[in-house]
């Protein structure tokens, strides 16, 4: 969707603030937002890019009002009502009423196994053949989805060259919208500067996007 | 890891919002209380395994794991070539493994080439590796800027890159997960592993600073 945390490219923000010695966390309740949003999700009954597009439901005067942790807190009660394991009215009232049902907290002698995981998104790379390789040139499509997609706008419609083929990954689009994992080669592609960004970019900068095969097509 | 050790007893710790102390806890603070209330209520979660996941992030994991691959990358050519082939296997060698860095990639600054790596839709960063992002690297100001302007945002970092130097910036907008190895400074021969690690920063990791040579 084009939402608001699509922010590449845009102006007005002034320079980025960092902070020295920053802790992890600023606040407890940042804390447990943070453990929440993970000791949920590890239930299966989303995935992550569910996830993320739960939280790009966020209206845009919101997302930019509120801060990182606020956008997770606003994914998670999103989805534990969209995946029924909330009912609105137990959000709206805070009060349960009634346990889960065929679900199991993550307990604590879980959390390493879950944390150890060494396969997200990654497919058997003979689940597709590969419609480009290395030096191809190619652009992307001009799509504007109002479902999840990872091809950022400002890399809609322009021309780059692939600079290296990471293999099979599950397809966020889809992924989000109904669960099914459709494999798609995962591309980092290299877009020259002035190609994205017009004559004032500088010549010697590029930026590399990773774009799922369905977002590309050849170019001449 | 003396930046990832913390004080827990710091509610108030920071807060940008209304209430100092002795007043009434702010909105956000009351509303993932009840929530966390509900969930435990309903057997969703256990509060025991949210306080272990956050022990997990908060001081076991961090960017000293990422300092520890540079280091070993800088003394040790094969393990440097590994690293650079097969990022993720090389990193598994060290035991940094796991979610957000499942499928890593390292990128190589030279002399010639500068890589940065930033997340425009989101925050995607290699927790394994670095941990948890900074709030910086997840706003909107590096977030908007470092595709359009790289050399502008490096020169808040206080990198300031010749005209000759090509930058390359990456934007996280798969699972790959991206580590920069930073060049190694001059007057680091005859260190150790350890000493290396000790002064591989973050920031230089993200592809945003320089690793500056030790003091003496």
């Amino acid at each position: 969707m084009n939402g608001i945390h699509d922010l590449g490219g845009m102006h007005g923000f002034g320079p980025v603030d960092p902070e020295p010695n920053e802790p992890v966390f600023h606040h407890e309740w940042e804390r447990r937002a943070f453990a929440l949003n993970l000791a949920t999700g590890f239930l299966g009954r989303w995935n992550i890019d569910m996830g993320r597009y739960a939280r790009e439901h966020m209206p845009p005067a919101e997302y930019l009002a509120t801060t990182y942790y606020e956008h997770w807190l606003y994914g998670l009660e999103r989805l534990l009502v969209e995946k029924g394991l909330v009912t609105a009215n137990e959000l709206a009232t805070m009060r349960q009423n009634g346990r889960a049902q065929g679900l199991r907290a993550i307990a604590v002698e879980d959390v390493p196994m879950m944390l150890r995981n060494r396969r997200a998104a990654r497919m058997g790379d003979r689940l597709a053949p590969p419609r480009f390789k290395a030096g191809d040139r190619v652009r992307t499509k001009n799509l504007h989805p109002t479902g999840h997609t990872r091809l950022p706008r400002y890399a809609r419609d322009k021309i780059g060259v692939v600079d290296r083929d990471h293999g099979v990954f599950i397809l966020p689009d889809e992924h989000a919208k109904s669960g099914t994992k459709v494999p798609a080669h995962c591309y980092a592609v290299r877009f020259e500067g002035p190609e994205l960004w017009g004559p004032h970019a500088g010549p010697r900068d590029a930026v590399y996007v990773d774009c799922f095969e369905p977002y590309l097509e050849p170019a001449p | 890891m003396s930046e990832h050790h913390h004080d827990h007893d710091h509610d108030h710790e920071h807060d940008d919002r209304p209430g100092p102390h002795g007043a009434p806890l702010s909105d956000v603070q009351l509303r993932v209380r009840a929530l966390e209330s509900l969930l435990v209520d309903k057997g969703l979660v256990d509060p025991k395994a949210l306080d272990t996941l956050i022990d997990t992030y908060e001081t076991k994991v961090g960017p000293r794991n990422g300092a520890r691959v540079v280091a070993k990358a800088w003394l040790d050519p094969a393990f440097k070539q590994r690293l650079l082939a097969d990022s993720t296997a090389a990193i598994a060698e060290l035991g940094y493994i796991g979610r957000q860095g499942e499928d890593m990639v390292v990128l190589e600054n030279t002399p010639k080439v500068h890589n940065v790596v930033v997340c425009t839709l989101c925050s995607c960063y290699p927790w394994p590796v670095l941990g948890l992002p900074p709030v910086w690297y997840k706003s909107g100001p590096y977030r908007a800027r470092t595709v359009i302007d790289p050399r502008g945002v490096l020169r808040e970092f206080g990198v300031d890159l010749a005209d000759d130097v090509e930058v390359r910036v990456w934007d996280s907008t798969a699972e790959l997960r991206y580590l920069v190895l930073p060049e190694r400074p001059v007057g680091t021969e005859g260190m150790t592993e350890e000493q290396l690690a000790d002064f591989v920063t973050r920031d230089s990791m993200i592809g945003v600073a320089r690793v500056n040579p030790p003091r003496r």
